[in-house]
């Protein structure tokens, strides 16, 4: 009884360990080889738009939405000690901070990383990844470098352009419908906002977050078992995994930054 | 859908992202006083310097025209010793200047304002590495309302 549970914690670290390996070797095997900007480019392009574009639209509409019912909220607690001007800054710097490079990996996990994890399961099950490795044609070059190169360059993109329209969008509930005076909501947002304490540590979070979601995404696909079940269970997984992992690492990376 | 209309959309994606960036960048942050090679350093001793921070705003008539670089504890008389950086811009500060800390509102942030002092022939005008003498101390509104409660009995 005793012997059998020591057994399944050995086996369950071994299983981890080995995955973390895997995980790996294949990122480095993508981020390191070679590139071959002739070939790999087209490919970077394409994924650009599958990965970045398609998610511009999601990143968009909750963009506005969340600047929308941050000034909301943030209206009503301020207007209650006479300082609704420091709505610009409560809206900038939860944004620049927080909430942009945050949501925005929440959302691209969920939207870009289920696809690529759910994509390359599939192409293993149907045993394309097989077949082009019988043609010497590397799939970590081929299939996987693209893919995370595109999660890279799209999501701190896609984070700077969350952060902006969610300012947009504090200032139309804000100053456009609750009647904050709009000179105020902007000097006071550049009076407390910094351009390196706030917007690039925001970038740089988001870069962060990228390398996270795409590693875990696409060494889920990699890793699934080729079986519907296993891409099933493989999709959902990168989805948790990397929610989780996005919000442990913003801890990490906000105590870092703002914690000192 | 072909190749053209992929990289279209791609170079949309980049164009909004960069103007997103530029949006952030100029009207969200404050990148005033980004140029940190035109300034000149001042040094200045206060008895208490309240809730003054590194990067608090010095402003002269409420024009900012510099920031708090850093503050430390100086070894031999154990007060606060505060170094400015102003513009260039602003270079010609006579050393008859007083450096005052102010609180923007009750409860807002603190930061140094400079009153200009008068100009002869004896005065000279502050220059780099410079100390201004004329010092007056944060309020602290515990040491007011201790004096008040004081006074009262």
């Amino acid at each position: 009884m005793f012997v059998s549970r020591l057994q399944r914690l050995g086996a369950d670290t071994i299983q981890t360990v080995a995955g973390l390996g895997r995980a790996a070797l294949m990122l480095f095997g993508a981020v390191f080889g070679k590139p071959d900007v002739r070939k790999g480019f087209p490919l970077l392009i394409k994924q650009l738009y599958v990965v970045g574009v398609l998610s511009l639209l999601i990143i968009l509409v909750s963009g506005l939405f969340i600047g929308m019912v941050l000034g909301l909220q943030g209206y009503t607690v301020l207007v209650k000690f006479g300082a609704e001007g420091m709505l610009g800054p409560l809206v900038a710097l939860s944004l620049l901070r927080e909430l942009g490079p945050v949501v925005t990996a929440l959302l691209f996990a969920g939207r870009a990383g289920s696809a690529l994890t759910a994509e390359i399961g599939l192409m293993k099950a149907t045993e394309q990844i097989s077949s082009m490795e019988m043609m010497a044609v590397d799939p970590l070059r081929r299939i996987i470098a693209p893919r995370f190169w595109a999660g890279v360059i799209s999501m701190p993109l896609l984070a700077i352009v969350f952060t902006a329209v969610g300012i947009l969008g504090g200032h139309l509930v804000g100053v456009d419908w609750l009647g904050v005076d709009a000179g105020s909501y902007w000097s006071a947002m550049q009076a407390n906002v910094d351009l390196h304490q706030d917007v690039f540590n925001g970038i740089i979070k988001s870069i962060v977050f990228a390398f996270v979601v795409m590693a875990i995404a696409l060494h889920k696909g990699f890793d699934a078992v080729p079986t519907s079940e296993g891409i099933a269970k493989a999709t959902t997984e990168t989805v948790v995994t990397a929610s989780l992992a996005v919000l442990a690492f913003d801890f990490v990376l906000t105590a870092l930054m703002f914690g000192g | 859908m072909n190749t053209r209309k992929i990289e279209i959309a791609v170079g949309c994606f980049v164009a909004i992202a960069i103007g997103a960036f530029l949006i952030l960048a100029l009207k969200v942050a404050n990148t005033g006083f980004a140029g940190s090679g035109d300034t000149y350093t001042l040094y200045a001793d206060f008895e208490n310097i309240g809730g003054l921070k590194a990067r608090s705003p010095i402003k002269v008539g409420g024009v900012v025209v510099g920031r708090v670089a850093s503050i430390e504890l100086d070894k031999t008389y154990y007060t606060p010793r505060v170094r400015l950086e102003i513009s260039k811009q602003y270079d010609n500060f006579p050393e008859t200047s007083s450096v005052v800390i102010l609180t923007s509102g009750l409860l807002g942030e603190q930061y140094l304002g400079i009153q200009p002092g008068f100009i002869d022939e004896t005065v000279h005008i502050l220059q780099d590495g410079d100390v201004i003498e004329d010092t007056r101390s944060a309020m602290v509104l515990e040491e007011l309302i201790g004096q008040f409660l004081f006074n009262r009995n």
